[in-house]
């Protein structure tokens, strides 16, 4: 920034704002565009099991995929308030909800995600 | 195109199923409307005509035709595609030559109303036709991403995304680049990817020296794919419009001229990139201008 727009704020030209608007506006778009289409009901589900036991709110829990040359990143990131954390009861099973089936992973297979080649 | 033998582009040679070379299919495209899709393609289709190619333009945009207009052809339409489509015309029946080059061919759309007449299959076999016959297929695309504006970069091999320097303009850009590495032909068929170029039209130097529009190396920036070529802000465009002419064959105009270096660096030429000289800089400049 110059030192003029530090003095006076209303001198950033229009050009620059126009840029950083549709970098801030094509980022979020292209993420959500190249985002897999299981994203958010992966989401909704995780929210759900984590709820189980710990009190959070929709927007502390945020998942990315990132992605480098060959390898695909699944990344879950869960806010806890620690004062929050329910007790988890041992004995009485009634208190935790039935548990989903196993999830066979098959080696062979890749991430629904990754593009062949 | 008659005689066959080697074609060398920017992407090297294209070869048929049969062997034979095939023309290349480049769709003009940019999701925004008014940016300058029918203004550029009939620039692009003369320019290429000029190069000695074979070339022939053709109208997406069903019911609302305009490309007769600015190629100054429209008393001359008696088929049109969606004619060829169904079979109730034959394509030489329905092209219409250009009184001003022998190379270029004009292919009106129709007037219906009915968007869903341009099919994709029914395209797909015209498509090959024409690739028969000429080295170059321009495609016009209409703006929006329906149906009309998808059959047109379905086909596509290469594709100008054409942008105006302004924010609208060049977030539909990136959504369409988003389509065609998604939703064309090569990208369902895993073959290599449609070659996408940025064409930045009606940009004006004062403004961007100003501050007051974005540079073409922002655009550039924001969208990383390679410039093909920057188009100025001219008055001799309405002028070519008006009279049904496209901008390249008006000598004296600056747009048309840009035009042409665009033509000559999508075959391959190196062209200096004109009515962009670098900013001077002075204290005066680094203390009130940009980095």
């Amino acid at each position: 920034m110059r030192l003029l727009d530090l003095l006076f704020p209303e001198r950033r030209n229009s050009a620059v704002i126009a840029k950083d608007r549709l970098k801030i506006v094509l980022a979020h778009e292209r993420a959500s565009r190249d985002a897999p289409e299981f994203l958010p009901a992966l989401q909704k589900d995780l929210l759900d099991v984590v709820s189980r036991y710990v009190e959070i709110r929709d927007d502390t829990l945020r998942i990315n995929v990132g992605k480098s040359a060959d390898t695909s990143l699944l990344e879950i990131n869960v806010e806890i308030d620690r004062s929050k954390v329910k007790p988890v009861n041992n004995n009485g099973a009634a208190a935790r909800p039935r548990p989903l089936p196993p999830v066979r992973l098959e080696p062979e297979s890749q991430a629904p995600w990754v593009k062949p080649g | 195109m008659g005689g066959g033998g080697r074609r060398e582009s920017l992407y090297g040679v294209c070869w048929g199923k049969g062997g034979g070379l095939l023309a290349k299919v480049i769709v003009l495209t940019s999701g925004k409307g008014g940016v300058g899709k029918t203004t550029s393609a009939a620039a692009i289709a003369a320019g290429l005509a000029l190069r000695g190619k074979r070339t022939v333009v053709i109208d997406f945009d069903v019911g609302l035709r305009n490309l007769d207009l600015i190629m100054g052809c429209e008393r001359r339409v008696v088929f049109d595609f969606i004619n060829v489509i169904n079979g109730d015309a034959k394509l030489n029946q329905a092209l219409i030559k250009d009184k001003r080059n022998d190379n270029l061919y004009v292919f009106p759309t129709s007037q219906t109303r009915d968007k869903e007449a341009l099919k994709r299959d029914g395209v797909e076999r015209v498509l090959d036709e024409l690739k028969e016959n000429f080295d170059y297929i321009v495609c016009d695309s209409p703006a929006g991403i329906e149906h009309g504006a998808i059959t047109a970069l379905y086909f596509a091999d290469s594709a100008i995304i054409v942008t105006n320097p302004e924010v609208s303009s060049v977030r539909d850009s990136d959504r369409i680049i988003g389509i065609l590495a998604s939703k064309s032909r090569r990208a369902e068929h895993n073959l290599e990817p449609v070659q996408v170029h940025l064409l930045l039209t009606r940009y004006s130097l004062e403004r961007v020296k100003k501050g007051e529009m974005l540079s073409v190396e922002d655009v550039k920036e924001i969208l990383s794919i390679p410039l093909l070529g920057v188009i100025p802000e001219s008055e001799t465009v309405l002028k070519a419009s008006n009279t049904g002419t496209p901008v390249v064959f008006d000598q004296e105009s600056p747009a048309g001229r840009a035009y042409l270096d665009s033509v000559a660096r999508f075959v391959g030429e190196q062209r200096e990139m004109r009515f962009l000289q670098p900013e001077r800089r002075s204290i005066f400049r680094g203390l009130f201008g940009r980095a």
